[in-house]
């Protein structure tokens, strides 16, 4: 072989980097040490004695917690060879985590993040020496307010569902409010909703009622009319729902819901094809809440931290948690939460890394770039959507024929009554040639799905990259599904067996739990609680009270 | 139509492109594909929003700018404690979650992500070990939300609604656990005595109908509870779950709450190797011992140890996936989604450096400068310690004839965050390795002073 290089085929050849790295209890060796800790000084020892020696009778601890002993470059090559086994979105065409919106996390935001003016920054701080921060959330609400149209915004939100569960829990402080708590005792969502508005309501103490599509497959307005009542508390909404299908009737909605005294609450996870199309205000809604970490680019950090802004209605404001930002004179003060607010729904003032994060990303675009990027994600979805339906065996199951938003919920429905390989093993393979691939929220109403959203980050060649992997595997489930039956072949593992996942026998859910079961081992601490058995406490009155 | 602004995170406005795939789809235009957004709710006029910055160095600079503002915790002498703490973060920390493959990854598969889960199911392995109990979840939002969860699982498993809080609580934490839980507790607080719980009081309100017990430790004054091992017996005897919130910081050399009868532990591991980042980096952890009864009530997700096709070598999955949100919406329990993994693997990686020699050496310095904070702060006239329970990094300190508002607005003329106002005369101090003998006696001296000022003024 001489030059010149052959062409590269595609897809692309993958090898995912695998270390058969032990578990880092493994790792131990009596004595190491990974980091020091600065001593306590003679003055203090002098003034306090042995403090330890001093605990009060049953206080000290024992035996030592049987945490590894480890040198430190052993603990920093450990993680970062852990590290090199992931497909983080840096490194892969990310568009194969419909509903999820992974888009390019800027490097500028990270670093404009990672300065001691944020890092070594306490909540609790005179005002006067955090107005940096309390100018970038105060900055960002009001950008938030102009997107979605509302009126005021809080962003002590957590996370996307810890979001959703702000906007309900406003929602039941707000009918709480008008003395309606006990009758609107139903909350009114849809199937293609993000399974956190159903799950949050029932927290609330809500009984959920489940919306499924029409014969046209867009979300049914007469079964939701008939489910409407003078006990609906509210509707909880996802827009365009993670089929990607925008609902035309969405004021109808609205309209029907406010009709019966309800309110409605607008989960906007799903808005970045819609940034500058169309607003939350002005489809009527009352409450809504985006992600940070979605639309607003974020990083999603191996599953958190997220974070949420809560946009909502003047006449829902005073329900909003605290603290709040308010801007007095040119200088920015913090307003503890008042009498009908939720209270605290987090530590401080929420996340605040991301919330620069999203403010760098805002002003990195303005009102035509944040447009143009909502365009160029449904753009981009459309064209992934002509590309997989040319796919034999794909379909998109659902106002067929229509467009999408940002994402599609496709179905592998028919290759699968053609292979008898599933979805799963689709994702499974789709990982071999590099790529990340998520099948569908539980329940799995479209059958054999998967679901994709190419956001505005990735270009067309990427795009088509992604398309001859789904290609490549589709035709190799035909001719050849034992290759895809038995995937992984390149991953950092290899096929892993589930079955004691679910034995509460044989799950292994920490080392000492798996130490205990399996090699007979008695870690410190107790197996069991001491808490008796709900039965046996029914079997035999208990001694209660002094 | 044509295309005159391309920007760098935006590949497809590029016109040649763009014209491409608007024909592979037989699309006139990008407006075909919002067809079904009504004319009514488009937003036919710019957002009104401030003009960008789209090079990258103007960006920077305006942001910059506005973070400039802020004076640190490194520039002022900070006591500052009520649930974010001043921790030092070993170097190797940070670089690990700062690895964009971490900090980028989401939600893949145990195949493609095998080292995000691996990391995560060590970071439950390390907590579980200090711990001392066998179950730990991937970290929910904060210990706020793990207390509350903590909580709704004892009325799940009890199916009673009575809960007894027998601990003083962060005010904002106690806000967020009643919201969180009023659907289905009910909470009742019963006053501490010497700062920890009144145990008698608690026996005469134990019944039958309690679902649990509540105890903060150290709670929110910094007082460590001392009698937990009487608190679980007098709830096991009722048939109620003890229930912990707590900071792990002291389990080095502090009995862990499992050791001493507690069914479900929760807390906040902020401490464990993350930054202050103004209260915006918490994440939350629930432990519970291996049973089906709790761990079939955990929301959050729960990474198992698995075997392979290849001996010796580990895989991953996902542990009982069907009590889940994702699994079952509203029939899962409570609910589960992007919460604060990454906070988790930082943790993970503080505790594998730790190790138990670094744990013990930690809460021994923490104990030692709380004692000597306290004796400090106790010598001076007209301060008296809140109370005489022990502490853990905070106490609170009471001004016989200062106003606390006060004395911090001393402080702070003298660059020195004096700690947190809990009353008009009392004050939560935090001290961490961050806070040397020397800064306690700056404190202190600061502290005479300004009292002794208030004083002649009044």
């Amino acid at each position: 072989m001489s030059l010149p290089v052959a062409p590269k085929p595609s897809p692309r050849r993958f090898q995912q980097a695998s270390w058969d790295e032990p578990i880092v209890f493994e790792l131990s060796t009596p004595g190491e040490r990974g980091v020091l800790v600065t001593p306590v000084e003679p003055v203090v020892r002098e003034a306090v004695g042995d403090v330890v020696a001093a605990l009060p009778e049953g206080m000290r601890r024992t035996t030592p917690p049987a945490l590894p002993e480890i040198a430190q470059m052993r603990v920093l090559k450990h993680y970062l060879r852990l590290s090199q086994e992931n497909l983080g979105s840096d490194l892969n065409v990310d568009i194969g985590q419909g509903t999820c919106t992974i888009k390019y996390s800027p490097k500028i935001n990270d670093q404009l993040i990672e300065v001691p003016q944020l890092r070594a920054l306490h909540p609790a701080q005179d005002p006067a020496d955090t107005q940096g921060a309390l100018e970038a959330i105060w900055r960002l609400e009001r950008l938030m307010a102009e997107i979605s149209g509302m009126d005021a915004v809080s962003l002590a939100s957590p996370g996307g569902s810890a979001g959703i569960w702000t906007n309900i829990a406003m929602i039941r402080a707000y009918h709480a409010s008008r003395g309606e708590a006990e009758q609107r005792d139903e909350v009114i969502t849809t199937i293609f909703s993000h399974p956190s508005n159903a799950a949050a309501a029932k927290v609330a103490g809500y009984k959920v009622i489940t919306i499924y599509p029409d014969a046209d497959g867009y979300p049914d307005l007469a079964a939701l009319q008939a489910a409407l009542s003078e006990r609906t508390a509210a509707i909880m909404v996802t827009n365009p729902e993670d089929t990607g299908i925008y609902n035309p009737a969405i004021k109808e909605w609205v309209d029907a819901a406010h009709a019966v005294g309800a309110l409605a609450s607008y989960d906007q996870a799903n808005a970045a094809g819609i940034l500058g199309i169309t607003r939350a205000r002005d489809a009527g809604f009352d409450v809504c809440q985006f992600n940070l970490h979605k639309t607003f680019s974020a990083p999603h950090g191996s599953g958190g931290p997220g974070a949420a802004a809560n946009a909502v209605s003047a006449a829902l404001a005073p329900f909003l948690p605290g603290p709040r930002v308010e801007r007095v004179d040119g200088r920015f003060v913090v307003r503890e939460p008042g009498e009908l607010s939720i209270g605290h729904v987090a530590p401080a003032h929420g996340v605040i890394l991301h919330v620069v994060r999203a403010y760098a990303w805002i002003m990195a675009l303005g009102a035509e770039g944040m447009l143009e990027a909502s365009r160029i994600a449904v753009l981009n979805n459309n064209y992934l959507l002509k590309k997989v339906l040319e796919i034999p065996g794909a379909s998109a199951p659902y106002a067929t024929g229509r467009r999408r938003i940002e994402q599609v919920r496709y179905s592998w429905q028919e290759l699968f009554e053609e292979t008898g390989i599933s979805s799963e093993e689709i994702g499974i393979r789709m990982a071999d040639y590099g790529f990340h691939y998520w099948t569908s929220h539980h329940p799995y109403v479209v059958p054999q799905p998967f679901t994709l959203e190419p956001t505005e980050c990735y270009s067309k060649a990427e795009i088509d990259e992604y398309v001859a992997a789904l290609a490549q595997v589709a035709q190799e489930a035909r001719e050849n599904p034992e290759l895809v039956r038995t995937a992984p072949h390149n991953q950092t593992v290899h096929h892993t067996h589930h079955d004691d996942l679910d034995d509460p026998e044989r799950w292994a859910i920490t080392w000492r739990a798996y130490r205990r079961k399996y090699f007979g081992e008695a870690p410190d601490g107790p197996a069991r609680s001491a808490l008796p058995d709900a039965e046996a406490a029914l079997a035999e009155p208990v001694a209660v009270g002094a | 139509m044509t295309q005159t602004f391309v920007h760098p995170y935006i590949p497809n406005t590029a016109p040649e492109i763009h014209a491409e795939m608007l024909a592979a789809v037989g699309a006139a235009s990008i407006e075909d594909f919002y067809a079904d957004v009504p004319e009514d709710l488009r937003l036919r006029r710019p957002l009104d929003v401030p003009a960008p910055l789209p090079a990258e160095q103007d960006l920077a600079r305006h942001v910059r700018g506005i973070l400039a503002q802020n004076r640190t915790t490194e520039e002022r002498l900070s006591f500052l404690g009520a649930g974010t703490y001043n921790h030092y973060v070993p170097a190797v920390v940070d670089e690990v979650i700062r690895r964009s493959e971490f900090l980028t990854a989401y939600a893949g598969e145990p195949y493609e992500d095998h080292g995000r889960f691996q990391a995560l199911f060590e970071y439950q392995s390390l907590m579980a070990e200090l711990l001392a109990m066998d179950v730990v979840n991937v970290p929910t939002y904060d210990g706020y939300q793990a207390t509350a969860t903590g909580l709704a699982m004892a009325g799940r498993l009890t199916g009673r609604i009575r809960v007894l809080a027998v601990s003083d609580v962060l005010p904002e934490k106690d806000s967020k656990v009643r919201d969180y839980t009023r659907a289905g507790l009910e909470i009742e607080r019963i006053p501490t005595a010497g700062g920890i719980a009144d145990v008698a009081a608690l026996r005469d309100r134990l019944s039958d109908d309690v679902a649990a017990v509540w105890v903060e430790t150290p709670s929110f004054t910094g007082a460590v509870e001392t009698r937990l091992r009487e608190i679980a017996d007098a709830a096991h005897a009722a048939g109620a779950v003890v229930v912990v919130g707590t900071d792990p910081i002291g389990y080095g050399v502090l009995t862990p709450p499992a050791l001493q009868g507690a069914d479900i532990v929760t807390g906040d591991i902020q401490s464990l190797g993350l930054h202050q980042w103004f209260g915006g980096a918490h994440a939350g952890f629930i432990a519970v011992h291996d049973e089906p009864r709790f761990v079939m009530e955990m929301p959050s997700r729960l990474f198992g140890l698995e075997s392979t096709d290849v001996p010796g070598e580990y895989g991953f999955g996902d542990v009982a996936y069907d009590r889940t949100s994702f699994a079952h919406r509203e029939e899962g329990k409570e609910w589960v989604g992007t919460a604060a993994a990454l906070w988790g693997i930082a943790a993970g990686v503080h505790l594998a450096l730790m190790g138990p020699q670094g744990m013990a050496d930690l809460g021994e310095l923490l104990l030692a400068r709380t004692a000597y904070a306290q004796q400090r702060l106790a010598a001076i006239d007209g301060v008296r310690l809140g109370d005489d329970a022990l502490h853990l990094r905070e106490f609170t300190i009471r001004f016989d004839g200062a106003r606390a508002a006060d004395v911090v607005a001393a402080l702070r003329a003298e660059g020195i965050e004096p700690g947190v106002v809990v009353d008009e005369r009392t004050l939560l101090v935090c001290v961490t390795e961050a806070t040397s003998a020397a800064d306690i006696d700056r404190l202190a001296a600061a502290l005479a002073a300004a009292i002794d000022t208030e004083e002649k003024d009044q």
